[in-house]
């Protein structure tokens, strides 16, 4: 099991991985190597500068679709070939963008300016975890620190090129990673945080939660996306809530904490088979009413991050 | 207070069992509800220790949000949800000033907190404890199983959703619970088929067949159930309803120990 020495210097010290308690822990390597120590911002503030629009995926909940959604605003971005996406996954314990895109068994290579993301289309770049694992059944048995130099690497050390787009796809809760994404970009600008949910109270009242973070580190947020709303049933074609919103759902959760409802999205069986295949699921069903939700809510975050951009940006164009 | 006389610790429970996946949103909580739920229905006294820190669930699913926790000189008492005082449970959701305040803490704290739920909670004598914990292979999960380990839990109920995105996940908290020595006593596939209200129909709303197939891979049992499919539990609205707001129509107390009878084969209930 991996414990950290009782008079383990701290991750974040000069001593990091230096010290003689340091000698024989597991994590000894990754704080030698810096990865551990706090970032400085302006590092990753300089590799950012590159990076037009920067949008987290998050939700207080897990299984509501945020890795499902990332991927397809990534998808949906990318649909203009001059337009430059990057998706980063951070769910270091439980990396599910290389399935989604259809990129699993892919590996990260090393450049001179650093590591090189994965490539879907030319104007379509990934990185995961995943990437770095050789085996699916390899388990990422990480302690906070160590989670947190990953996610610093992958910002300081990937050579994302221009971009135009930044989708950060988030595991569920409000611990390490969230913290470290939200300080390690303190000196850049994030656009913005989408929210998922799905309609049922064990779900809301996770997300209250996520939004209560969100106000505290002053993220703004765009909007929350209620996802496996209704469902179709393929036999009758009657409609019914595998999840009711015995509270009101997303809605009303919107309405009471002033939080803009970009959209609703139903739950499309053929959503879970895309994905199992690694492909996108609005190519798959272009006419399914979850890709039409899809769309509309895509084309609000777009609108948004225009409106929200510096003026000077806005007339620099950079 | 006849919680004074007991042992502030874990040596009154016989039998420990961890629900785990590495997967969020696979009915973790709701299966350690209904198992527990079941197990008081076959007359056990149980205990339900909910290590979610970030989003504990359980609180709402047995109608016991807003409890307040007392301290005894064993330490915390945990809440009782019934009349009876067959089912007690610890979650940090107790222990919040207002339900929407968001625990952001860092590993270190976390793992503090799983410590004291584990040594400072007045358990008392118990048949069960069920852990119910949240997504991953992280801090909260080493947190667990190292405070357990001097205790020897039964091992740990693995669940997952049919889909290779949750598969693919689950696959890494077996490797999990195999580098911790944690015995893995079935694997649990939930939300196999959504029965239609309105025709019956089954449908996969989430692909199927990946449970089985992980468990035959990774060589961990397959739960048999009473449902359409081999271990698998079809989700209707009902499942929803109840883990939504933890409101019970008059069918789903039935409903939930019929269900729960399904994971009770993971555990012995000879007394």
């Amino acid at each position: 099991m991996e414990e950290v020495p009782h008079d383990c210097p701290g991750a974040g010290s000069a001593q990091a991985g230096r010290g003689t308690s340091c000698q024989g822990c597991p994590n000894q390597r990754l704080c030698a190597s810096g990865a551990g120590a706090a970032p400085d911002p302006e590092e990753i503030k300089e590799k950012m500068k590159t990076v037009k629009h920067k949008i987290l995926v998050l939700s207080g909940k897990g299984g509501v679709g945020k890795s499902t959604f990332s991927a397809h605003l990534a998808h949906g971005l990318a649909e203009d070939e001059n337009t430059q996406v990057a998706l980063l996954d951070i769910d270091i314990c439980g990396p599910s963008i290389p399935k989604i895109m259809g990129l699993e068994g892919e590996q990260v290579h090393q450049s001179g300016s650093g590591w090189s993301p994965v490539f879907l289309e030319d104007n379509l770049g990934v990185m995961s975890v995943g990437f770095l694992l050789s085996s699916p059944d390899d388990a990422v048995i990480w302690r906070g620190p160590k989670k947190n130099g990953m996610i610093k690497q992958f910002l300081r050390d990937v050579d994302w090129g221009e971009v135009d787009y930044l989708v950060v796809d988030t595991p569920p809760g409000t611990s390490d990673e969230h913290l470290s994404i939200v300080q390690y970009l303190a000196a850049t600008r994030i656009d913005g945080a989408v929210i998922i949910t799905t309609p049922q109270e064990v779900s809301l009242q996770d997300v209250r939660k996520e939004i209560s973070f969100c106000r505290k580190v002053k993220l703004p947020i765009i909007g929350v996306v209620e996802n496996m709303s209704s469902f179709v049933c393929p036999n009758c074609k009657k409609e019914s809530q595998i999840f009711p919103p015995t509270t009101g759902g997303a809605e009303v959760m919107c309405q009471d904490l002033k939080t803009p409802l970009l959209g609703r999205v139903p739950l499309d069986p053929h959503i879970g088979k895309s994905c199992d295949r690694g492909q996108s699921f609005m190519i798959d069903a272009p006419d399914s009413p979850a890709t039409l939700a899809y769309r509309s809510i895509i084309q609000r975050i777009r609108e948004f991050c225009r409106l929200h951009q510096p003026k000077e940006e806005q007339l620099v164009g950079s | 207070m006849e919680a004074a006389a007991e042992p502030g610790n874990l040596a009154g429970v016989r039998h420990i069992i961890l629900v785990l996946s590495g997967k969020g949103g696979v009915g973790k909580s709701t299966i350690s509800t209904e198992l527990a739920l079941a197990l008081r229905h076959a007359g056990k006294k149980v205990g339900i220790l909910d290590v979610d820190l970030c989003g504990p669930s359980i609180p709402r699913m047995l109608r016991a949000q807003g409890r307040a926790v007392h301290q005894c000189d064993s330490g915390w008492v945990p809440v009782f949800v019934d009349q009876e005082q067959s089912i007690s449970l610890m979650s940090v959701g107790f222990l919040l000033e207002k339900p929407d305040e968001a625990v952001v803490w860092r590993g270190p704290k976390k793992n503090a907190l799983i410590k004291q739920f584990v040594s400072d909670v007045a358990w008392g004598q118990l048949d069960y404890l069920v852990v119910d914990t949240p997504p991953g292979t992280s801090d909260e999960h080493m947190a667990t199983v190292d405070a357990l380990r001097p205790y020897s839990p039964l091992g740990a109920l693995v669940v997952t959703t049919p889909q290779a995105v949750s598969v693919g996940d689950v696959r890494r908290e077996l490797t999990f619970c195999r580098k911790t020595g944690l015995r893995v006593v079935g694997l649990v596939e939930n939300m196999s088929g959504f029965v239609c209200p309105h025709c019956a129909e089954c449908t996969n709303v989430f692909s199927r067949g990946g449970g089985e197939e992980l468990a035959r891979h990774a060589g961990v049992p397959f739960l048999a159930g009473r449902a359409r499919e081999w271990g698998a539990a079809p989700a209707g609205p009902a499942a929803g309803l109840r883990g939504g707001n933890g409101a019970r129509a008059p069918s789903t107390p039935q409903r939930e120990r019929q269900r729960g009878v399904h994971w009770m084969q993971a555990v012995p209930t000879g007394s």
